[in-house]
């Protein structure tokens, strides 16, 4: 008895032994990796890739020295092409990154009332992304003052007057564009507006036939075309014709993300929630489309659902913690739907719709509304539905059922 | 009619109204104020490094870890020249620490570790911030500055680059109070570790003889296996602590907290059938795991506080203050009830039974989950 005692007690003991020497011998040869997230750069770090960055940098940093060089007589021109450059990267990559760089190149005139043509242009387009609406609109009216001729800030202009819920003006600033641009960008720009305006039907139909007769437009602008066109069938409550421009749009291989979102947000209307995983694995970067694909997750109870709903949550507190707060469709979308807490998704829903009013803000006023039952906050929404008669069916049912559906 | 420019910008219409995808720029500096020493730690985007420094030295779009540890000075140059720690009417220098990566959300990051002297202990400080300001207009500096328990934070910017930070008066060495208390309360709190220890120390006043438990008839044997055994379980766990948590050696969460468990299930089965008599073995050998345990729970700690040599030291002290404090109240009680039944059969039998048991369904839950 003691014999085998013995024996056992031997044998594992230079099991336990041998364990974990194996144990500390992987601890200390494995990376290290420090929990409170850093380590020093190991040896097989040395050809590893930590970071891709465009193959431009230096070509950009030449044209920061350039544009600094004589902090008196600042080069314009070079300015100009640097914050160009960085505003295409931000909408190559839809980084906001590039925008900051792209404002830091316009330095010199940021804070003039009336700086250059060019750099009110691109500060306009800078302001917007930051949702400062209002000025972004102020640079464009100057602008124009300037110079007339400009197609595409009578463009911008419209869209952001329509942003704004200013559709007299938006209407006035796609005038210009008859002349200025071709038929398609004309129609178009007029059928944004007419869209939300309670003239879907016919806003559909005339941009349809211009686009047949467009073979020769870009693909970019036809893709925007389809887009819109995709927009406009379902506020006319069409899905059928609108999945047959999601479709025509898509086909264009543009990848764009305001495509890939309305393409979404259709599905998930129309009850897909597959198919929109199947469209939006691959493109996490992106706030809005991550938000799209975990709102499919949660419906299809998927098991990383909590996982892409945990890092959209943090990406809206570091937004926070910066003092942005550009993402409140997304986060007061990612708190009605995601974290269920109507209460702070009506506050959020309704700080949104001071700065912006499209479609899905005023639809997200309104979902907010009826989960907390609180009818009056969404008075303002309703007072713009039956203002502009935007008649998409998926809103007016919301309006009905808070007891203010409009004639 | 323009046509060429019309098409890039107007594609950056719609985005507009969309949330941003990435993450604009940020950087993360982390002040830790102990005495009149300040030690820094910033956390600054390779990407923007590289927009503003250029780090990609062969152009290829991709930056390795030859050219971030080739551009480190400069990095540290770049970095501590766009930043200056005040207390009230003179600078407190910089001087760079270390260099170290890490990654966000938005990609990786180089951390420079850094110490700041004043000239006293300060009652306030200014954090005046430069970084990246002039390539990045909406660059943001999260500031944390953390002085004893206190901690306060700040978001720099362009047009509000400037923050002072009253410093709430502590004495040097205080940090190092801070970290034996969080020893003591992390030994306290960890069921686990102290339920090994308990479930080693349940034998050491008896003896085995003729396949049974009989009580020790004196002090000295039973305190001489006391001794030994949390000796061993002291020495091992503070040896795999302090490597852990200074980075030497790592191993991951799951494995280690299921280790642990089974390191229970290990002691209490030896108790009921008893293999090793000299637990002290035992106590070392299964004592290396509880050490990664103990490093694990410290680095998740969210603390403000930066962990070095000294203040590691002390989190050691402070668990084995902990420690002495519950073998000290255990071992009279266990040494007084040596010879009752009470004892040999329910505490040690019946004990290691069922600590057996929890530690077993502890095992299976971390394993799995």
């Amino acid at each position: 008895m003691a014999d085998a005692k013995l024996r056992a007690r031997t044998v594992i003991a230079r099991l336990g032994i041998v364990c974990l020497i194996a144990l500390l011998g992987f601890a200390l040869y494995a990376p290290t990796q420090r929990l409170d997230g850093m380590r020093p750069l190991a040896d097989s770090d040395d050809d590893r890739v930590l970071q891709e960055v465009s193959k431009r940098s230096a070509e950009l940093r030449k044209l920061q020295a350039v544009a600094r060089a004589r902090a008196d007589a600042p080069d314009l021109a070079t300015a100009l092409r640097l914050a160009r450059e960085n505003i295409e990267q931000a909408r190559a990559l839809s980084d906001p990154r590039y925008l900051g760089r792209a404002q830091a190149a316009l330095k010199p005139w940021w804070n003039s009332p009336s700086p250059p043509h060019g750099v009110l242009v691109l500060r306009a387009v800078i302001r917007q992304s930051n949702h400062e609406f209002a000025a972004a609109l102020a640079d464009l009216s100057l602008a124009l003052e300037i110079a007339p001729e400009d197609a595409q800030a009578w463009l911008t202009q419209s869209s952001l007057q329509v942003v704004r819920g200013d559709y007299a003006a938006a209407r006035r600033s796609c005038g210009p564009l008859h002349r200025l641009a071709t038929e398609l960008v004309a129609t178009a720009c007029l059928a944004a507006v007419d869209g939300v305006t309670g003239r879907a039907d016919a806003a559909h139909d005339a941009l349809h036939d211009v686009l047949a007769r467009s073979n020769a437009a870009h693909p970019g602008l036809k893709c925007w075309a389809l887009t819109l066109l995709a927009e406009l069938a379902r506020y006319k409550g069409d899905p059928a014709t609108a999945e047959r421009h999601f479709r025509a749009a898509l086909a264009h291989g543009q990848d764009d993300a305001y495509l890939l979102a309305a393409w979404a947000d259709f599905l998930l209307d129309r009850g897909r929630p597959r198919e929109v995983v199947a469209l939006l694995e691959k493109h996490t970067e992106a706030d809005g489309l991550l938000l799209r694909l975990a709102l499919a997750e949660a419906q299809l109870r998927t098991p990383r659902r909590n996982e892409h709903a945990a890092e959209l949550a943090e990406r809206f507190a570091a937004s926070r913690a910066r003092g942005d707060r550009i993402h409140l469709r997304e986060e007061a979308r990612y708190v009605l739907k995601l974290e269920r807490q109507p209460a702070r998704a009506l506050e959020l829903a309704l700080e949104n719709w001071r700065v912006q009013h499209e479609a899905a803000d005023a639809r997200l006023v309104l979902e907010a509304a009826l989960a907390t039952g609180d009818v009056p906050a969404a008075q303002p929404v309703l007072e713009w539905l039956h203002q502009t008669q935007f008649e998409a069916p998926y809103v007016r049912a919301l309006a009905r059922q808070l007891g203010g559906a409009p004639r | 009619m323009r046509r060429c420019p019309i098409i890039p910008l107007l594609l950056l219409l719609l985005p507009g109204s969309l949330a941003r995808a990435h993450k604009p720029s940020d950087s993360y500096l982390a002040l830790q104020l102990d005495g009149a020493r300040i030690e820094g730690r910033w956390d600054i985007s390779l990407g923007d490094l590289d927009y503003a420094l250029g780090l990609d030295a062969d152009g290829d779009g991709a930056i390795t870890g030859r050219e971030v540890r080739a551009a480190q000075p400069a990095i540290a140059d770049y970095a501590l020249s766009r930043l200056r720690i005040v207390d009230g009417r003179e600078n407190c220098p910089t001087v760079a620490r270390e260099h170290l990566i890490t990654t966000r959300s938005d990609g990786a990051y180089a951390v420079l570790r850094f110490t700041s002297t004043c000239s006293q202990a300060p009652r306030g400080i200014e954090v005046i911030y430069g970084l990246l300001f002039d390539v990045d207009a909406q660059h943001r500096g999260l500031v944390r500055v953390a002085s004893g328990q206190q901690v306060q934070t700040a978001v720099l910017r362009a047009d509000a680059a400037e923050r002072r930070f009253a410093v709430a008066a502590h004495p040097a060495g205080q940090q190092v109070l801070d970290f034996i208390g969080e020893g003591v309360r992390h030994i306290w709190g960890g069921i686990d570790h102290i339920l090994f220890l308990l479930a080693l120390l349940l034998p050491s006043v008896l003896r085995r003889e003729r396949n049974a438990w009989r009580p020790v008839s004196t002090l000295k044997p039973a305190m001489s296996d006391v001794l030994k055994v949390v000796t061993a379980f002291t020495v091992a766990h503070s040896v795999t602590l302090s490597l852990s948590t200074l980075g030497a050696a790592a191993l991951p969460p799951r494995l280690v907290e299921t280790a642990i468990a089974a390191s229970i299930v290990a002691a209490a089965v030896n108790n009921l059938y008893p293999l090793f008599e000299g637990r002290w073995g035992i106590a070392f050998a299964l004592g290396l795991l509880h050490g990664f345990g103990f490093s694990n729970a410290l680095l998740e700690m969210d603390l403000p506080r930066t962990i070095t040599a000294v203040t590691l030291l002390g989190f050691n002290l402070g668990v084995e203050i902990g420690q002495l404090a519950i073998v000290a109240v255990f071992v009279p009680i266990a040494y007084a009830m040596r010879a009752t039944w009470l004892y040999r059969r329910f505490a040690l039998v019946g004990g290691s039974v069922a600590v057996g048991a929890i530690a077993c369904v502890w095992s299976i839950d971390r394993l799995l989950s």
